[in-house]
C-alpha cells in the first residue's frame, strides 16, 4: 500500500505482487493563497484526508489490514508543518513548496558568509523553494515560536514525518523520523553524511532539537496505530525520488520526468555524488539499506499547476483535461507563448525574481492558442532541463520516461517527444510515484526479493515518437529563450520592496 | 400507472428558480422560497450538482445553473477527461489480461479511439489514439450501438460494409446481436473486423446510468476465446469489472 500525499491531492493505492493496481482512494486539499506569492495548506485536512481514503481503498480491494504487506508513504517533497510535540496542534498552515515569500530574505542570507560552503553542503542552491528558508521566516515571525522550539516543544516534519508520526500514534509515542530523500530537500542535511548539518543549522538558525531522525529510505519501520491500526510502514521517500525508483531508473544515466503539479526529471548518478555546472539539483536518489544512490535533478515549478491556474483562475476551462479538447481547436501556438515563472524560474535558471509572462499577443489569439502556449510552456521547460542533463553527462538522453497527472494528456505527450527530439515513453502504472513507495516498502517488508523482479515489472503502455520537423522545432525553441530572457528583464526592472 | 415522483418535481422547482432573475441563491433562499426543509433542499442540490446541472460558487456558497444545462444535446464529457479519469484502470485492464486495451465514443458514425494502452509485452507497438474504428464490427462499437437507440436506428438505415468473412452485414442480425449486448451487458466480437483478431468490450456509465463510452481489449483470437470461438470468461469478466471501476471512478469524483 502506498500513501502518496501530492500537492494537489492525497491517494492511497493498493498493488499487488505484479505490480498491478487494485484499489485507489483520493482527496484534494485547498490551496490557500493569503497573500499574493504566499502558498499554505492545511496539515489537519490533509490528516483528515489520510483518515478516509486509506479505510475506503481497503474497501475497495475488499481487504483487511493484516492483508497488507506493508506500507509505504510518498510526498511532496519541502513542504513542511510546525506543530506542538504535546498536543498534536499544528503551528500555523503548512508552508507549500511553491510559497516565495522568503524571497527578500533568501536574497539576504545570500549575501551572507559561508553561502558557498551552503551549496556545497546541501547540493542544493539557495532558492524559496527549499524548506529551510521557510522556516528561518516562521522561526522569526511566529511570536514566541523560537523560545519554544529551542525548549523543544516544537516539532518541524515534511509531510512524510507528520503523517508518520501521527499514523504511529501522535502525542502517544508517534515516531519523529524522515528519510534522508526527504531531508536532502530541505538545505538542512550534509549529502555526504546524510544528517543534519550543524553548519547548515546554524547558517539557517534553526534549532536542532526540532528536527526529525533522518533514516534510509525503507529503514522506517513503525506500525499504525490510528486510522487502520496495525499496518508496518517500512518506507519513505520524496514523491520524485519514489517515481524514480518505481520507473526502475536504477541504473546510472537512466532519466524519468514527473509531470504533476510541477515537472521534475531526475536522472541516477549511482554512488556517485555529481555536482551539475549546468544549474541542476544535486540529491539523493533512494537509499535502500547501506548505500544511497545520487541523483540530478531538473526541477520545473509550474507545469500542471498552469493548467489548473488556466481553469481556476481565467476560468477559460472546467477541468484540466479540456485544455487538450480546447488546445486542439487552433493548429497551432498563433505565436503566443507563455513562461509560467509563478515562483520565479527554477532549473537551469535559478532566479526567484523572473515572473511569468504572456508574448506574441495579437488580435489573432483565441483562447485556443493560450491553452497552446500552456502545454507547450511544459514542453519547452523540459527541453531547457533535458539540454542541461544532456551538457553534464556528455551523452545525449535516448529516451524520457514520464509519469504523473498530465502523461494522460496526449497532445503534450507528443509534443514533449518533438521538441526533445526523442521517444517518449509512459508505462503501465502512471501512478509510478505510488508504485515507487509501494516497492520500496514491499523490498523492505521481502515481499519482492530484489530490484531485478521489480524491473520485470516495467512495461510499457505507450510511446510518442518525434515527428516535428526540426527546422520548425529550432525556430520555435528560438522563441521560446527570447521569450524566457524578457522574463528575466523583467525581473531586473521590478525594485524588490 | 405510478403517481408523479415528488423529488422530481421538487429538482425542477429549485432549476426553475435559478433560471430566473439574478440565478444565484445561498441554500436558504432556496429552501425558504419553495417551502421545503434545508435537508430536503440541500439534497436536491447535491444530486443536481452531481450530475451538473447545478454548480455551487467556491466563495460565496452560493447555487446557479450549471454549465451542462447549456449544451445537454452535445456532449456528456469531455474525451480527454474521460481519458484522464480512467487510465489507472485502463491500465490494470491491460496488466490483467495481457491484451491491449481501448476506450471508445462515438464521433461521427464511428468509435473514436480516445485511449489506448499498449499490450504489455514490450513488443513494437503504435499508438492508436484519435483512430476512428467500424461501430458494426469492433466490439467497442457494438456497446455504442448497443445502448443509443438513435445510433442504432441510423445503423439500420446504412448498409454495414463487410470487412471480413465474419462481418455482420444483415440488420436483423446485428439487431439480435445488440439485444444479446444490453442482455448481458458486455459485447463480443471474433474476427469481424480483422481475420484472427478478436475483442471484448462493456460499457462505461454516467451517474443515472446514461452509456458514454466503451472499454475493451482486443487481440489473437485464439486468446481471447476459446475453442467453441466464444469470448472468455475470465476475460469477460476482467473487461466487465474495468469499465465498472472507471464508472464508479466518475461518480466519485464529481
Ligand atoms: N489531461 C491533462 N492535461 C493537462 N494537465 C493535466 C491533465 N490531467 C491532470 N493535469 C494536471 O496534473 C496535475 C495533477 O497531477 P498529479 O500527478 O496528481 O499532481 P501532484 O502529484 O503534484 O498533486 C494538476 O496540476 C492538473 O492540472
Ligand atoms: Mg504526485
Amino acid at each position: 500500500m502506498a500513501i502518496d500525499q501530492g500537492t494537489t491531492s492525497t491517494r492511497c493505492i493498493v498493488f499487488d505482487q505484479n505490480a498491478r493496481l487494485v484499489a485507489v482512494a483520493q482527496r484534494e486539499h485547498r490551496q490557500y493563497h493569503p497573500r499574493p506569492g504566499w502558498v499554505e495548506q492545511d496539515a489537519v485536512e490533509i490528516w483528515r484526508n489520510v483518515d478516509r481514503i486509506v479505510p475506503q481503498a481497503l474497501r475497495q480491494a475488499g481487504i483487511t489490514a493484516e492483508q497488507v504487506v506493508a506500507m509505504g508513504i510518498t510526498n511532496q517533497r519541502e513542504t513542511f508543518v510546525l506543530w506542538d510535540r504535546h498536543t498534536g496542534v499544528p503551528i500555523g498552515r503548512a508552508i507549500v513548496w511553491e510559497d516565495i515569500r522568503t524571497e527578500d530574505l533568501v536574497a539576504e542570507l545570500g549575501k551572507k558568509q559561508g553561502i558557498e560552503e551552503v551549496r556545497d553542503r546541501c547540493g542544493l542552491p539557495l532558492a524559496t523553494y527549499f524548506s529551510a528558508p521557510s522556516l528561518r521566516w516562521m522561526l522569526d515571525n511566529v511570536a514566541g515560536l523560537r523560545a519554544k522550539a529551542e525548549r523543544g516543544d516544537v516539532l518541524f516534519g515534511t509531510m512524510d514525518t507528520w503523517l508518520i508520526w501521527n499514523l504511529t500514534g501522535g502525542v502517544s509515542g508517534g515516531l519523529h523520523v524522515t528519510d534522508v530523500t526527504n531531508a536532502s530537500r530541505t538545505m538542512l542535511m550534509n549529502l555526504s553524511t546524510r544528517q543534519w548539518d550543524p553548519m547548515l543549522l546554524e547558517f539557517f538558525g534553526v534549532p536542532s532539537s526540532m528536527l526529525p531522525e533522518i533514516r534510509p529510505s525503507t529503514e522506517i519501520s513503525g506500525v499504525t496505530t490510528r486510522v487502520v491500526p496495525g499496518i508496518s510502514i517500512t518506507a519513505a521517500l520524496g514523491d520524485q525520488h519514489a517515481a524514480l525508483f518505481g520507473q526502475t531508473c536504477f541504473e546510472k544515466g537512466s532519466i524519468k520526468g514527473t509531470y504533476g503539479t510541477g515537472g521534475f526529471l531526475l536522472m541516477n548518478t549511482g554512488t556517485e555524488l555529481v555536482r551539475s555546472k549546468h544549474g541542476l539539483l544535486t540529491t539523493i536518489g533512494y537509499q535502500i539499506g547501506g548505500e544511497p544512490a545520487y541523483a540530478l535533478e531538473g526541477s520545473i515549478a509550474v507545469a500542471g499547476s498552469l493548467v489548473q491556474w488556466f481553469r481556476d483562475n481565467l476560468g477559460l476551462i472546467h477541468s484540466a483535461p479540456e485544455i487538450e479538447t480546447l488546445a486542439r481547436t487552433v493548429k497551432d501556438n498563433g505565436g503566443c507563448y507563455i513562461v509560467p515563472a509563478f515562483s520565479g524560474l527554477f532549473a537551469p535558471h535559478w532566479l526567484s525574481q523572473a515572473r511569468g509572462l504572456v508574448v506574441g499577443l495579437t488580435s489573432y489569439i483565441n483562447k485556443g492558442h493560450l491553452a497552446r502556449a500552456v502545454l507547450e510552456a511544459t514542453g519547452w521547460q523540459t527541453r531547457e532541463v533535458v539540454d542541461a542533463m544532456n551538457a553534464d553527462l556528455g551523452v545525449p538522453t535516448p529516451v524520457l520516461k514520464v509519469d504523473g497527472g498530465m502523461t494522460a494528456d496526449h497532445l503534450l505527450m507528443q509534443f514533449l517527444a518533438d521538441v526533445l527530439d526523442i521517444p517518449v515513453m509512459r508505462p503501465l502504472v502512471a501512478e509510478t510515484v505510488s508504485l515507487g513507495a509501494a516497492y520500496a516498502a514491499g523490498l523492505a517488508a521481502g515481499y519482492w526479493p530484489d530490484l531485478e523482479g521489480l524491473r520485470r515489472n516495467w512495461h510499457l503502455a505507450a510511446r510518442w515518437n518525434p515527428a516535428m520537423d526540426a527546422r520548425h522545432r529550432e525556430d520555435e525553441y528560438a522563441n521560446w529563450k527570447r521569450a524566457v530572457e524578457l522574463t528575466f528583464a523583467w525581473a531586473r526592472s521590478t525594485p524588490s520592496s | 400507472m405510478p403517481g408523479p415522483i415528488q423529488s422530481i418535481e421538487r429538482a425542477a422547482a429549485v432549476l426553475r428558480l435559478l433560471a430566473r432573475g439574478s440565478g444565484h441563491h445561498g441554500l436558504t433562499e432556496i429552501a425558504d422560497s419553495l417551502g421545503l426543509a434545508r435537508g430536503t433542499a440541500h439534497g436536491i442540490l447535491r444530486t443536481l450538482q452531481r450530475v451538473e446541472f447545478v454548480e455551487q460558487d467556491h466563495t460565496t456558497g452560493r447555487y446557479r445553473l450549471g454549465a451542462a444545462l447549456l449544451h445537454l444535446g452535445t456532449s456528456y464529457l469531455d474525451a480527454n477527461e474521460l481519458r484522464s479519469r480512467s487510465i489507472n484502470w485502463a491500465d490494470t485492464l491491460a496488466a490483467r489480461s495481457g491484451q491491449e486495451v481501448r476506450i471508445g465514443m462515438h464521433h461521427d458514425g464511428a468509435v473514436l479511439v480516445v485511449h489506448h494502452v499498449f499490450r504489455p509485452d514490450d513488443s513494437v507497438q503504435t499508438l492508436g489514439i484519435g483512430a476512428m474504428l467500424p461501430l458494426h464490427a469492433t466490439a467497442l462499437g457494438k456497446v455504442l450501438l448497443a445502448y443509443d437507440p438513435d445510433l442504432s436506428a441510423a445503423a439500420r438505415r446504412r448498409e454495414l460494409t463487410s470487412l471480413t468473412r465474419r462481418t455482420i452485414t444483415r440488420t436483423q442480425m446485428l439487431e439480435r446481436v445488440l439485444t444479446e449486448v444490453r442482455g448481458q451487458g458486455w459485447a463480443g466480437e471474433a474476427e469481424e473486423y480483422m481475420p484472427g483478431e478478436a475483442s471484448i468490450a462493456a460499457p462505461i456509465r454516467i451517474p443515472g446510468g446514461l452509456v458514454i463510452g466503451a472499454i475493451g481489449i482486443s487481440g489473437a483470437a485464439d486468446r481471447l476465446c476459446d475453442s467453441a470461438g466464444r469470448p472468455r470468461a475470465t476475460l469477460v469478466r476482467q473487461v466487465v469489472q474495468a469499465a465498472e471501476s472507471v464508472t464508479t471512478s466518475l461518480v466519485d469524483e464529481n
